[in-house]
This record gives C-alpha cells, structure tokens and sequence, in this order.
C-alpha cells in the first residue's frame, strides 16, 4: 500500500499586485508522499475548480528543476526544507502526517507579488541584459578549440553557470540581495578567456543594475548559498568583489 | 542507386530545394539569394514568437543585423524555455576525437535515424552548419565539458559509431539556453529586440495572403493585443502534451501550431512523436509530467531485466531486490538482441524493446512497466568518482524523485512521449505554406524525419536560429522593402481579435462540470493506449472517434472559473487543451493512413518477422500535409513527395 499523510495548509492568497494579501487554510487529506510538492497544489487546485473556487496562482513550468520558474517559500525557507532542489523536485516525504504547511511568495522588494504566490522575477532579466553576456554576433567567431581553457576554470565557470535564475537567493537573503545571482554570471565569465575583454565593465554595470532596481547589499550571512537549489557557491561572491573593486580602481 | 520511386503524383507542394550537387545546394542558394541592405533592415519588423534555442538565437542574429524584432514568450523570462532541460548533449561534425567522422557522416547518421523519411538537402545544410554552432557558442562564454589539455570534450550517443557530442555535465540544454539567452539579453539590452514575457500567441494574422502579425493574450491582465511585423517567425516547440504525461514542461503546447495551421499553414507528419527510452516511471494518478533521465546514461549504463518470469514477480511483489539477482539470469535485452550498437541503439528501438519485455511479462518495479539501467558494472569499472563526475546531477535528480541511491541500486526507467518529429511543414526556407510565416525547431517538421537522434534538437534548434533562418527569411524581406509599417486597426486585425475574444467568451460561457485537466487526462489516456508506441488500424480508428467525443465533452461540458481579463490560469489551460484535442485528432488521422513502420511510428501490422519496423518506400516515401478545410470538415492530405537522390535507402540494422 502507498503511504499517505493527512495535512494542513496555510497559503498566501493576494487578488492583484496592489490588493491586500491574507492567509487561507486548506486541509488536504490522503496525499501520498510519493507525489511531488507542486502535484499536492495540483491536488488542492482541482478541488478548488470542482468547487467553483479560484485555484491557488503559481509559477512553475519544467517540473524537473533546471528552469527556474517555481518559486515557493514553504515553512520559511525558498524552496522548502529539502537541500539542492526546486520546489517541483521538492516531495510529499519530506512532510510528517498531521503537519500544518506555510506556503508564501517569495518575500523581496525586488520581486513584487503578481497574484497569489507568483511574483514578478523581470529584474533578473534586466541585470543581465546590463552586461551578463560576451558582445559578439553570430558567425565570424574562432573555432571552438582555438583557445584552450584548462579544465579547473571550465569546471569552476560551470559550477557557477548552474544558477537558474529562480530568485531564491534574493528571497532568502535579509537584505534582500541579488549577490549570488550576479556574482555567478561574473564570475562565469571572468574564469573564461572570452570574458576577458568585457571584464571590469560587467562587473560595474551588472552591479550599478542591480542596486537600480531595489537589492539590498550583502553581508555576508550565507543564507542564499544554504538555500541556493544549484549549490552556487558564495566563493563567487568573493570573486565578484574582487572584479568590482578592481574594476573601480582602474577608473 | 536509388530503389524504386514512390508512384504517387499530382502534388503542387515544392520544397524549393536548391539546384545543384547535395554538398553544394547551401553553397550555392546563399550566393544566390537576396538580402535587405542595412538601412532598410531597420524598417523591417519581425516577430518571432518563443525564446528557446531556436527563437533566442533567431531573435538575437536578426537584431544584430539590424531588423527591429519583437519576441514573445509564455514564460516569465526567456529563460524559462524548456530547451533548458534538454540534459545530453549537441552534436557536430566536428571529429575532434580522430574517430572519423565527418559532415557528410553526420548527415547520414541523422538520416538514416529518421528511419529514410527526411529530406536529404535540409540535412545535409543541418551537418554543415552543425560546427559552426559549436564555435559560436564557446564564443558566447558556454562552459563545455574540457579534457585535461584544455581542448573540448565529446561522448558518444545513440544512433552513432563515432563520438560526436559536445556537452555540458547534464546540463546542455540549459548552457546553450543561456548562451542564446545572453545574446538575446543584449539585444533587448540595446533596444533592438522588445521582449513581451508572459504573452502567449492565440492567433496569427494574415493581410492579403501574408502573414502580417499575430494577436496575444497579455496573461498578467488577460488583455488581448494585436502585434505587426512584416514576417512573423514561430519557435514554439513540440506538442509532446497532447498526451497529458510527456516530459514537457507543463505550459508546452500545440497552440501556435493549430493556429499557423487554421490560418493555411500545412501541419506536416503529425504522427512522428518521440518516445524516450529513458524516463522515470509513472508513479500515481495525480502525476503532473515525466521526468526524463538523459539518454547519455546509456554509454555506460547497462538495461536489463530478469531472464526468469519469477524474478520479475518477485521484484514486483517487493520480495526481491534487483542487486541480488545473479549475472546468469538478467537479460541485457538490447545488448543481446542489437549486438553492433548494444545499449546505445537509437530512441525508438530502446523504447520499443522495453516495451516488448514489459508487455512479455518481464517488467520491473510496483507496476510491471519499468526496466533496469544499471550501473554496477560502470562504477566497477571506472569507481564511483568517475561515474560521479559524468552523471552526477542525474543521479541526484533520479535519488530526489524516487527516493533510491542509483549508486547500489538500478536506476527503473521506462519510455515517455518526449519530442515530436512532426509539425508545421516548412520549406528549405523554413517558410510555411503561407508567405511570410516562417517556423524553427522543433515546432517545424523539417530535419528529422521519422525518429529524432539525441542531441540533435539542440543542434536543429540553433542551427535554424543563428544560421539558417537570418539568411533564408531575407529572401523573403528583400521583397517587403517599401511595404510600409502596417496599422494594427486595420480590419483584419480587428477579426483576427474578435474571433479570440470571441473563442474565450465561449469557454468561460461552458461552465460546465470537468475541469481542464480531468479532460486533458482522457485525452492523454487514448493518445497513450491508441497512438503511442505500438499503433494498428482498428485502435487508430477508435482513436478517432474518442478524440471526437474528447472534442464534444470538453466544447460542452468544460468549466473554467474566473473572469477572462484578468490573470487566469485555468482559461490558459483550457485554450491550450482545445488546441491539444485538434492536434491528438490529427495524429491519429496520420498514424492510421501511414501503413507502414518507421522510426517512432510503429504500425504493428507492418513489422519484420523479429520484430523490427519494415518501411514501405513505394507507397509511403512522402511527408504528409495536412490542410485545414473547416472547423467540421475532415482535413485534405497533401503529399510532398521524399526523392532520394543521394543516398541508398535500407532497412535500418542496428544488429551488426
């Protein structure tokens, strides 16, 4: 027999963008804990629709952690409790029988609630297209093994490429810095050889975007990196730093 | 020498494929062609709807070169696409490794992988351009997996005897996402592409026989608005979700294709659609999608199950584990039965394959549908570290979802609708049937005929965004030059609109009694039983009639709650679920005239004595085109016939 677990829902429950947000209690019985965090919603929604209820509005899209899209704050961590994962990889066996279940938006200035528990992530979008790219067109580019990159900064740029964009690092971080986010297409970059050229000045671009749009600072509490569903590392945002500050003494 | 030409005749279809020898058509229609000079591309608007491989890569290159383009997305960034989940790799003719491959072999390989049913001159271009892709996109920053000498990194994958595939840990997709995402970034950076995010196309709109814009639904507001261009380019993707389950993401749809479809644009092959040999199982009847495990787990994976049906009951019952079943009595069904290409035969033989010893008795896991990959051997072999480095994400995937360590124990996968070979039939252009419409990646049919090879819709998709479509749609422009912005009051906008409105007004007028995805489930459940991995006539024709009831219920009896101006998620669903019914109805309509086997259309009354697809190259050498001919008629079949010139057809043998 499947096992299953009976819980208590309390979701964030907001009309609009500038309509007044309020808790709603849901109890949802019989879920097996094989299904996935976002099947549970799922669940909970159809019974909403087979009552000529609104269902819950939230993000989500590949359901198998690589796009970025979902974006829960359950029990006060982005995410959920699990380690290393989105909330659609996120599942029921994580969660004991009787368990009451926080469910929120993520909590930034940067990111502003939609409706329900989706938010509007576009600032992401916005800091890259300030400098997260190298500025070459398509074709007339050297063959792909014209210059070679010892396989320690190739791995190191991957490791830091990983990041999906999801915001749970702006949503955990108290000041509500997008550090670890900028910091990981930095320092992607400046490990590379074809970052080079654009170096200091992606640095200074990406970061003047970022405080433009409401981020805070960072001081260094580690909670985007613990919360972080890719393991980016704050290492990069050490080398962020770095290629900051040399960039502003070169000025 | 050419076997015998397919007889059928009287087609009006024309490829516009180039003059000239198969290695120099590419050559020769880019000398030849016309193009915009650079003042008047600033006049030139176009619209390219999706931001995955396939419409970021277009969407940057037209604007580096100077057209005004507008891009739209139903995600909230153009990083959300779901290219980023393709996990394995990108192919290239590259022959880094010395193992002898070349682009005419990379040619061949694709195919001969699409089981004969692709156009030669479309694949040929794809192999040709297929390095170039490469180097673009190290040039962009994309971290590709290095050897210790610094230089990139290959590995082999199903399909092929030489290492050809350039990847990026399991995360190809996303890498090359992202590098075409980067490049897009800077051009809306610039203002040179206007990015539309969560706006989905409901319907394109053609003025004079031209495709001059489309309608969008703003899914924040919910308002309706009408958008101009000069050419309006469609990367919408695959419609792997008429079957419900796919691996998919969830907002992937079929949509933009019915439309392109209703408004003249022939829907080509619709029953080409990939099932992936390497998913995890399903699990429970509340499950939302499948997650793919990638195919490159089978270089060094090995796929069993138990040679003794007592095992199998066993394993089934939880009163045996598979680690102690002995090496006698597991069977390695592909290794035993395609000796040449073991694990690594292409998607559709590995999927058939665990189907048939599934269907035979010997299945695995709670259900009876799951076969073993098993990596034992691997790790021996290599030690756990190596094994680590290659895999380590999917095995972390794998372990988060089912909850087993792949490590000490097989992983259980079975097969799972993934991509779709069939879509809107293009031209070499990459035009549509209707001028000025033109559609990329896997929303086209073009390039891989009856079965898809991994990592080659990475290499399609950017293939025809950075370097096909900006030189052939220029051919096309050359010609719009002194056409002048359009008015978006203009009446057929002004239709095009009402007919949107007035197709929501009717949905939220329903209020019936079945939610959206109680009937998007039914419907995955005929698609799966009836038009899935093993089809015959009797169930296609079943299929049919289903579909047609799907089609009733849903225009009855759906209800959709909410108001239709404002964010609503449901009515969403629902405009994609009527879209689906069409294109699952189309499918089977295909399936059941294509008599014959090939590729990942596998007909059980059309099959060799050991059980292999067996083609009909006489009568069914053509890819079929669907014409839209009324909201109640049946479609008219068109054929563009499939002429190879260059290459010999034969039964596909993975044996030796």
């Amino acid at each position: 027999m499947e096992k299953t677990i009976n819980i208590t829902l309390k979701v964030w429950r907001q009309a609009g963008p500038k309509a007044p947000g309020r808790f709603e209690t849901y109890k949802l019985d019989n879920i097996s804990v094989d299904a996935s965090f976002l099947e549970m919603i799922d669940i909970l929604n159809e019974k909403l629709v087979g009552e000529h209820n609104e269902p819950i509005a939230f993000d989500h899209d590949c359901r198998e952690g690589i796009c970025g899209m979902c974006s829960l704050y359950i029990n006060g961590h982005p995410h959920g409790p699990d380690t290393e994962i989105t909330t659609c990889q996120l599942h029921m066996r994580k969660f004991s029988d009787g368990e009451t279940i926080t469910i929120e938006p993520w909590r930034s200035a940067g990111f502003p609630v939609i409706k329900d528990l989706m938010v509007d992530r576009g600032a992401y979008d916005k800091i890259i297209q300030a400098g997260g790219f190298i500025s070459i067109n398509t074709g007339g580019v050297p063959d792909g093994n014209a210059l070679p990159i010892p396989k320690p900064h190739a791995d190191e740029a991957m490791d830091a490429a990983a990041c999906i964009g999801c915001g749970a690092c702006a949503a955990a971080c108290k000041n509500g810095s997008a550090m670890l986010f900028v910091a990981a297409k930095v320092s992607q970059l400046a490990l590379l050889p074809q970052g080079q050229i654009e170096r200091k000045a992606r640095a200074k671009a990406m970061i003047a975007k970022m405080e433009e749009l409401g981020f805070g600072n960072c001081t260094n509490t580690g909670a985007c990196e613990a919360e972080c569903p890719k393991a980016v590392s704050i290492s990069h945002i050490a080398r962020l730093n770095r290629e900051f500050l040399s960039a502003k003494f070169a000025d | 020498m050419m076997q015998e030409q397919a007889t059928a005749k009287g087609t009006a279809i024309d490829a516009k494929i180039p003059e000239g020898p198969l290695a120099e058509k590419w050559t020769n229609y880019k000398n030849h062609q016309k193009l915009v000079n650079p003042a008047n591309k600033r006049r030139l608007d176009i619209i390219v709807v999706g931001t995955g491989l396939a419409g970021a890569s277009a969407a940057a290159s037209l604007a580096e070169m100077g057209f005004n383009v507008l891009n739209f997305c139903y995600q909230d960034s153009p990083r959300r696409a779901h290219s980023i989940a393709a996990q394995g790799g990108i192919n290239a003719a590259k022959n880094y490794p010395n193992d002898g491959d070349s682009v005419y072999r990379l040619f061949y390989d694709t195919i001969k992988g699409g089981d004969y049913r692709a156009r030669e001159a479309n694949v040929y271009r794809l192999a040709e351009v297929s390095n170039s892709i490469i180097d673009q996109c190290v040039a962009q920053g994309v971290p590709f997996a290095r050897d210790y000498g610094g230089l990139l990194d290959n590995r082999s994958f199903g399909g092929a005897q030489v290492s050809r595939t350039f990847y990026a840990r399991g995360q190809t997709g996303q890498q090359l996402l992202l590098g075409a995402y980067s490049a897009l970034s800077r051009q809306i950076g610039r203002g040179a592409v206007k990015l539309y995010a969560r706006h989905e196309m409901l319907d394109v709109v053609i003025i004079d026989g031209r495709a001059r814009g489309i309608i969008a639904r703003n899914l924040v507001t919910g308002r309706i608005e009408r958008f101009f261009a000069h050419a309006v380019v469609v990367g919408s993707g695959g419609y792997g979700n008429a079957f419900f389950l796919s691996t998919n993401a969830m907002g992937s749809n079929g949509s933009a294709a019915i439309q392109m479809y209703k408004k003249g644009a022939y829907f080509a092959n619709p029953c080409y659609a990939q099932i992936h040999p390497t998913c995890i199982p399903v699990h429970g009847d509340y499950q939302s999608k499948l997650t793919l495990m990638s195919e490159s787990l089978r270089n060094d994976g090995r796929i069993w199950v138990p040679k003794k049906k007592e095992d199998a009951e066993a394993i089934r019952a939880g009163k045996l584990k598979p680690t102690a079943i002995k090496e006698e009595d597991r069977d390695y069904y592909l290794e035993r039965r395609y000796p040449a290409f073991g694990n690594l035969v292409p998607r559709d033989v590995a999927s058939r394959a665990a189907k048939e010893r599934c269907d035979a008795g010997f299945g695995v896991g709670s259900t009876g549908l799951a076969v073993y990959l098993d990596f034992a051997d691997a790790i021996a072999r290599l030690g756990e570290d190596v094994v680590r480095a290659r895999y380590g994400n999917l095995f972390q995937m794998y372990e988060k979802i089912v909850d087993d360590n792949p490590y000490k124990t097989p992983m259980m996968i079975y097969p799972a609708i993934h991509y779709t070979m069939g879509g809107i039939w293009v031209d070499y252009e990459l035009q549509t049937s209707v001028k000025g419409l033109f559609c990329i990646g896997e929303a086209n049919f073009s390039d891989h005929g009856a079965n898809r090879l991994g990592a080659s819709a990475l290499m399609q998709g950017l293939a025809d965004g950075y370097f096909v479509l900006p030189y052939t749609i220029q051919n096309y422009l050359a010609d719009q030059i002194q056409v002048p912005r359009m008015s978006i009051d203009l009446p057929e906008f002004e239709e095009a609109e009402k007919a949107v409105n007035d197709k929501i007004d009717k949905i939220m007028s329903i209020r019936g009694n079945r939610s959206v995805d109680s009937i998007h489930r039914e419907l995955g459940l005929v698609m799966w039983d009836f038009v899935g991995m093993a089809r015959d006539k009797e169930g296609l024709r079943q299929a049919v009639e289903k579909i047609k009831d799907i089609r009733k219920e849903f225009w009855a009896n759906v209800y959709v709650p909410g108001k239709p101006d404002s964010l609503n998620v449901e009515l969403e669903k629902a405009l994609r679920l009527a879209d689906f019914i069409e294109i699952g109805g189309l499918m089977a309509r295909d399936a059941l005239q294509r008599e014959e086997s090939c590729g990942g259309h596998f007909r059980i009354e059309y099959q060799t004595e050991d059980g292999e697809a067996l083609r009909d190259d006489n009568h069914f050498s053509f890819a079929s085109c669907w014409k839209y001919t009324g909201e109640d008629s049946e479609p008219e079949m068109l054929k563009e016939m499939l002429d190879y010139e260059f290459i010999k057809r034969q039964q596909r043998n993975y044996k030796a």
